[in-house]
């Protein structure tokens, strides 16, 4: 019945917002990216007072592949994925998500198309990392959240896919970090999405555990064919695994390609430029060895590519 | 397992309802208590008067009474994320007693006159004063609730109405009779035994729609363990939700406190109490099983308070927090995890 309540108030909320924006809902000009963006302004309105943080931006988030959105802190990372999932409002500009208009999703649809992993710590008392990952099917469940059998198969599923089917039973707080961090995966996938978000996804793991996610990440959007798309400031784990970066600077320049085209065109040394003498002398010396051959392409290739066969990494510390 | 835990609890409350009914100044047995309940006649027409008039009212008063402070304790602790949460954080018991202390020690003069004709009306001034206060910031309380962004402010302003009610009344106090004080002191003690079956055709509505509405609001309030953001990303309209979370929540304490007196401990306790036992936070679970315990124990604290087999009688609050306190400290150093939401 909230449900119900939550349409009711999400259908004036459209009318309203409806009059506001004349233009038609048009079809995605690229129905084969998971989020298209086209003249995109973000930021922040607060009454009449208004703060653009990224003007301009035209992005498409490509299906079955790993992004990594990289920048420094303040670049705008967190604005610019909380208005792709329709948390925040654009400025200015349109989204489209899985093809559809995002202004005309309902907070409830949104649900059905885009999951999350946040950085928000988890803090429940009595509640097993099984309990955990079934929220995941909130968007489906009735007035209850009673699981069908269906529902439960779902959530088995993520688990075991994200790694944890062991954790099932254990409580929630009694996790490690790296444990309950594939918990929430495991969370996310269960709500069945085409594209999940990942806001610092290895901020709280030790290295080991940090290269493993990044392989489950890459493994899952390609097996899945899900669009996964995460903020990090792992730079030399999102060369490695992503197979694109969008790359954020300080003064609001926005790119995307491929890890290497990136490193090629010297990009990654201009965004990182701010951030100090000692990251600077670290991306030139990449960037040096790019240009000396002595970083091939198969530095970044050959190694994610082949770890898809051979999970190398799952071996790392167990 | 929790099957046979929730049977259990129901048993429980069941047993506590027929005691309640069975015990007091006088005993009746079981059976005669069941025949009248089942419409017969007991073997005594003062037992069937005892019962029907007396102690029936009383017993569903403190079932539904419990049953709501503890729905309401528990939907604020989640809607807060606060272990320590009541039913009466935001204001809505200060709110109350405003009423009753404007009623009893401020205008006790103008009250006579316009409500003290009869004892009965009189009665329902003190209900009416209550209700009124407790309406009052209940209406604040949902004003607020629609516009603010988090909610601490929610909190906070609960917080503040509390102190604000509680100078006013101090001030009444200090200016008062001493008669006119301990009526007041009385009120505060909290009864189940002031509902008549007149004054029950509005506590037992009021307390019906306030718990259906908290049984739909456990989906959300599930989503609402992982935090707001979380519950955001799953298609829940927080700003939604947290208004009928506190539209219920404020209904049931008003209410409560309105027609019995501020009741401490159970609100806050039993919410904990469920966990424990359940070892869940899943609101399906929880809130059926606050609502089983909740109705049960306040039947018990009220039997209690009646001391059975003396002649004397303890103010309710008091063993709700002598009998209450101590159960919890066990649980707590029994358990770890205690207090955790």
């Amino acid at each position: 019945m909230v449900n119900r309540w939550e349409q009711a108030g999400y259908a004036l909320g459209q009318m309203r917002r409806a009059s506001e924006h004349s233009e038609p809902a048009e079809r995605s000009p690229d129905a084969t990216a998971a989020i298209y963006a086209r003249d995109l302004t973000t930021g922040y309105r607060q009454g009449t007072r208004v703060r653009v943080v990224h003007r301009g931006l035209g992005l498409a988030l490509p299906r079955g592949k790993l992004t990594a959105l990289l920048g420094p802190n303040g670049a705008g990372k967190s604005t610019l994925m909380r208005t792709l999932s329709g948390l925040q409002p654009a400025l200015a500009g349109a989204v489209w998500v899985d093809g559809v208009p995002l202004r005309t999703l309902s907070p409830q649809a949104i649900a059905r198309k885009l999951a999350v992993v946040l950085t928000d710590r988890v803090d429940v008392g009595y509640m097993t990392a099984y309990a955990l990952a079934a929220l995941g099917r909130h968007p489906y469940t009735r007035w209850d959240g009673w699981l069908t059998p269906e529902d439960e198969q779902i959530v088995q599923e993520a688990m075991h896919a994200a790694g944890c089917a062991g954790l099932a039973a254990r409580m929630v707080a009694e996790l490690s970090d790296g444990e309950r961090q594939r918990v929430m995966i495991a969370r996310a996938l269960a709500q069945q999405t085409p594209i999940i978000f990942l806001d610092e996804p290895t901020a709280f793991l030790d290295l080991p555990r940090r290269i493993e996610m990044m392989h489950l990440l890459a493994d899952l959007a390609h097996r899945t064919g899900r669009a996964l798309l995460l903020s990090t400031h792992d730079l030399e784990l999102a060369l490695r695994f992503a197979d694109g970066l969008w790359l954020m600077g300080g003064d609001g320049t926005f790119v995307t390609g491929t890890p290497m085209e990136l490193l090629q065109r010297g990009e990654l040394l201009r965004v990182f430029s701010g951030e100090g003498r000692e990251v600077r002398r670290y991306l030139q010396d990449l960037h040096q060895r790019w240009q000396a051959k002595d970083l091939s392409a198969d530095w970044l290739k050959a190694e994610t590519q082949g770890s898809h066969d051979k999970h190398p990494v799952s071996q790392i510390g167990g | 397992m929790r099957r046979g835990i929730l049977l259990l609890l129901i048993a429980f409350t069941g047993a506590a309802f027929m005691l309640s009914l069975a015990i007091g100044a006088v005993s009746i047995p079981l059976d005669e208590v069941l025949r009248v309940l089942l419409g017969g006649q007991a073997s005594k027409d003062t037992w069937q008067t005892i019962v029907l008039t007396f102690r029936l009212p009383k017993a569903i008063t403190a079932l539904l009474a419990g049953a709501a402070l503890s729905a309401a304790g528990l939907q604020m602790q989640t809607l807060f994320r606060n272990p320590l949460a009541d039913p009466f954080v935001l204001g809505i018991s200060s709110g109350a007693s405003l009423g009753v202390a404007l009623v009893v020690l401020g205008g006790a003069a103008v009250s006579a006159s316009v409500f003290g004709r009869t004892a009965f009306l009189g009665e329902l001034g003190l209900v009416g004063a209550a209700s009124l206060g407790a309406a009052a910031v209940f209406a604040l309380v949902l004003a607020i609730a629609r516009r603010v962004q988090s909610v601490i402010t929610l909190l906070v302003l609960g917080l503040m109405v509390g102190y604000l009610a509680s100078a006013v009344v101090s001030v009444l106090i200090y200016f008062s009779l001493p008669e006119q004080v301990s009526a007041y002191i009385n009120w505060t003690f909290g009864s189940f035994g002031g509902v008549t079956w007149q004054q029950m055709r509005a506590f037992a509505p009021a307390l019906l729609v306030g718990l259906g509405t908290a049984l739909l609001t456990v989906k959300p309030l599930n989503a609402l363990l992982l935090g707001e953001n979380y519950a955001r990303s799953m298609g829940v309209n927080v700003r939604v939700v947290r208004w009928w979370v506190t539209a219920s929540a404020s209904l049931l304490a008003g209410a409560v406190t309105a027609f019995c007196g501020p009741i401490g401990f159970i609100g806050i306790a039993v919410p904990h109490l469920c966990r424990a036992l359940f070892a869940t936070s899943d609101h399906r679970v929880l809130m059926p099983a606050s609502l089983l315990l909740g109705g049960g124990l306040a039947l018990i604290f009220d039997l209690i308070s009646q001391m059975p087999g003396t002649r004397a009688a303890l103010p309710l609050n008091v063993v709700t927090s002598a009998v209450g306190a101590p159960v919890v400290l066990w649980i707590v150093m029994r358990r770890q995890s205690f207090g955790r939401i």
